[in-house]
């Protein structure tokens, strides 16, 4: 193969395209083979692809962790429901909110884009505070901005009804809006990893001081990362509630926080193929354990696995993958085709801060 | 001036609360450089421990029926078993993982925890009535002190009184602060790593359950998550304070508290629904401007 651009591009593009391909093959078969419910959680685990997806923009090519993602993802989901739920429960219940969200009633499209672009900008004006923190530091203020989103949230009754929940949001979200959604993420993500930005932001990541060395400013393409990841998420909140219907403070608190950060870390921080088997492994995971809970008939009786057991083996799972796996599955790699000889370009190299790396 | 007293009181005895949580996340933090989300479920459990396992509406007691210093003791053992597990089963196996990787394995154990509770206790939250008579108020001058607030002070003085011997006193205690101040050194030393991070999840697992007792007895209600609150107050206090300096916990448990009473105290009535909200904003301006917290120790330049 001659190394013209072209082939470069080609060797770069190929396994994104098998990512879309097998995603979208997934989704296919279930939407169409499948009945409703299994619908129902197809569309569900999109979502949560297009979240973990988005966290893994920010997490993956930064190493540091976020906890406050689900708070942009709040923001997003509630900015969606003001636009698109009845305006005569809006006036009713809602009183505090502007007229223009009061009166009207705004189509999915314009939910979905006010939702990810408030997202973004709250994200924009946070990340410029924090992001000049390090590690540790900067995961604690992340998660100080998801406790006082929840708070703000839960306590604002006339905007956002307090703890009780903004119904009458139209359910227009399926599996195919889902997925086109799910693969536009996928495609932004490798787009930024390899992007200038996401180039330098993975130098900061690798050596810090190597890449200020090198000019690169640590906090802006970190923010530039941020943006977009929350910009991501918020579009995975907006698709959230069309799916459900309804919005409640508690859906985005600490379980999603954990659900979504355990597909990113079973999966395998350091790449956009970990994020995607991630969400896949821990779906198909949690549904088993989902169907053993309703019980199984063995013979006469029905064997039946207590309440609670599918959270509880999910909890194991990622303690024993972080023991013995601490990459994830996929090893933080991108997807390898075999046969497409050695693209290090498109292979990142697995996040040193998520393995043991020694205590300093 | 009396409504100043009796919110002065309300802040101390909170404070104390915070201050004994707080510690036993410090410690963790400063030897393992753990911030241990599974502390609030080592409260909540220390609660459950109390009564039957059913999952029935109404709870009968089992332990909590127990002479108080019987409860104690019992609670104590049962939490610092589970405390003393979770090293076992999970940190021990990721001593040398970055500090995110650790609260996110810390994570997991919580989310176990809670869901173990669920499975033999029911999800329903349950009314409890441990030491109702703590709920006593005494009147001093125009104060009205309940009981509860008092012993909620002693007993964290007690305890705070004992962790200070004991680090203070002891060639155990000698040899955690050398763990905290430097973990890598203090093995080259002679330091046994593992005894001193048991004794840590023991000691931590004592101040849960003590903190759990004190909880219960103020709030009357069991639920899965009631540890949960407390431990994030708890963990933003170790971060006012100063994370990995005991100091600085215990400082910090008061300041957070004294900062949320008077918040609410105080408050414009709009504003007030929002405290929580002031309060974490606090822990980000000071890890913005200054992050070695309150009481800095010298050992954690780089740390937080």
């Amino acid at each position: 193969m001659t190394d013209t651009a072209q082939s470069r591009f080609l060797r770069a593009a190929l396994p994104v395209l098998a990512l879309l391909l097998g995603v979208t093959v997934i989704t296919a078969l279930v939407a169409l083979l499948g009945n409703d419910e299994m619908a129902l959680t197809v569309t569900e685990a999109l979502v949560r692809l297009i979240v973990v997806v988005g966290l893994s923009v920010f997490i993956g090519n930064s190493g540091v962790v976020s906890f406050g993602h689900i708070g942009f993802m709040c923001i997003a989901a509630y900015a969606a429901a003001w636009a698109t739920c009845n305006p005569m429960w809006k006036q009713l219940m809602l009183t505090g909110l502007p007229v223009f969200l009061q009166q009207a009633q705004y189509p999915f499209w314009v939910a979905v884009a006010g939702g990810a672009v408030l997202a973004a900008v709250v994200a924009l004006l946070f990340g410029a505070v924090i992001l000049r923190l390090s590690g540790i530091a900067a995961s604690i203020a992340t998660f100080a901005f998801l406790a006082i989103v929840n708070n703000v949230y839960s306590n604002w009754d006339s905007v956002t009804a307090g703890v009780s929940s903004i119904i009458g949001i139209p359910t227009v979200v399926g599996p195919w809006t889902g997925l086109a959604f799910a693969l536009g993420a996928i495609v932004l993500a490798f787009w930024f990893k390899n992007s200038r930005f996401g180039l330098m932001l993975r130098s900061t990541r690798d050596d810090p001081v190597a890449a200020r060395a090198s000019g690169v400013s640590i906090v802006r393409v970190r923010l530039a990362a941020f943006v977009l990841s929350a910009f991501i998420v918020g579009i995975g909140g907006a698709l959230y509630v069309q799916f459900l219907g309804v919005a409640t403070v508690d859906m985005f608190y600490l379980q999603l926080t954990f659900i979504t950060l355990a597909m990113l870390i079973i999966g395998g921080m350091g790449s956009v193929t970990g994020a995607i088997v991630g969400v896949f492994a821990v779906t198909v995971f949690v549904e088993f354990f989902r169907f053993l809970e309703a019980g199984v008939p063995m013979g006469e009786s029905v064997l039946a696995l207590p309440e609670g057991s599918q959270e509880i083996a999910l909890g194991i799972g990622m303690a024993l993958i972080l023991i013995f796996r601490p990459k994830g599955l996929t090893g933080s790699r991108e997807l390898r085709l075999p046969g497409l000889g050695s693209s290090r370009r498109a292979m990142a190299p697995a996040l040193p801060t998520t393995g043991a790396t020694a205590r300093s | 001036m009396i409504n100043f007293a009796q919110t002065f009181i309300d802040a101390l005895s909170l404070g104390s609360l915070y201050a004994l949580a707080a510690l036993g996340i410090g410690l963790l933090f400063g030897i393992l450089r753990l911030i241990n989300f599974a502390y609030g479920d080592l409260i909540t459990l220390g609660a459950y421990a109390l009564i039957i396992p059913s999952t029935e509406a109404v709870a009968t007691l089992f332990i909590g029926g127990w002479p108080w210093f019987m409860v104690i003791i019992a609670v104590a053992v049962i939490v610092v078993a589970a405390a003393l597990l979770s090293d076992l089963l999970v940190f021990r196996h990721i001593r040398r993982a970055d500090p995110a990787t650790l609260m996110i394995a810390s994570f997991a154990v919580s989310f176990v925890i809670q869901n173990v509770i669920l499975m033999f206790y029911g999800s329903r939250p349950k009314s409890v009535d441990l030491w109702s008579n703590l709920n006593y108020q005494i009147a001093v001058g125009g104060l009205r002190i309940p009981l509860l607030q008092i012993v909620t002070i002693l007993a964290t003085l007690v305890l705070m009184g004992g962790l200070t011997l004991l680090l203070k006193r002891t060639a155990l205690g000698i040899q955690m602060r050398a763990a905290a101040e430097d973990f890598r050194m203090a093995r080259y030393l002679g330091v046994r790593g593992n005894l001193v991070i048991g004794l840590a999840f023991a000691i931590s697992g004592v101040l849960a359950a003590v903190a759990s007792l004190l909880l219960l007895s103020q709030t009357g209600t069991l639920s899965q998550t009631m540890g949960v609150p407390l431990m994030l107050f708890a963990f933003i206090a170790t971060v006012v304070g100063g994370m990995g300096s005991l100091i600085g916990a215990a400082t910090g448990g008061f300041a957070v508290a004294f900062a949320s009473v008077f918040l609410q105290a105080y408050l414009p009535d709009d504003l007030r629904p929002f405290r929580d909200s002031f309060v974490f904003g606090i822990v980000i301006l000071m890890l913005l401007f200054r992050p070695a917290g309150l009481v800095p120790t010298k050992a954690l330049v780089e740390r937080v």
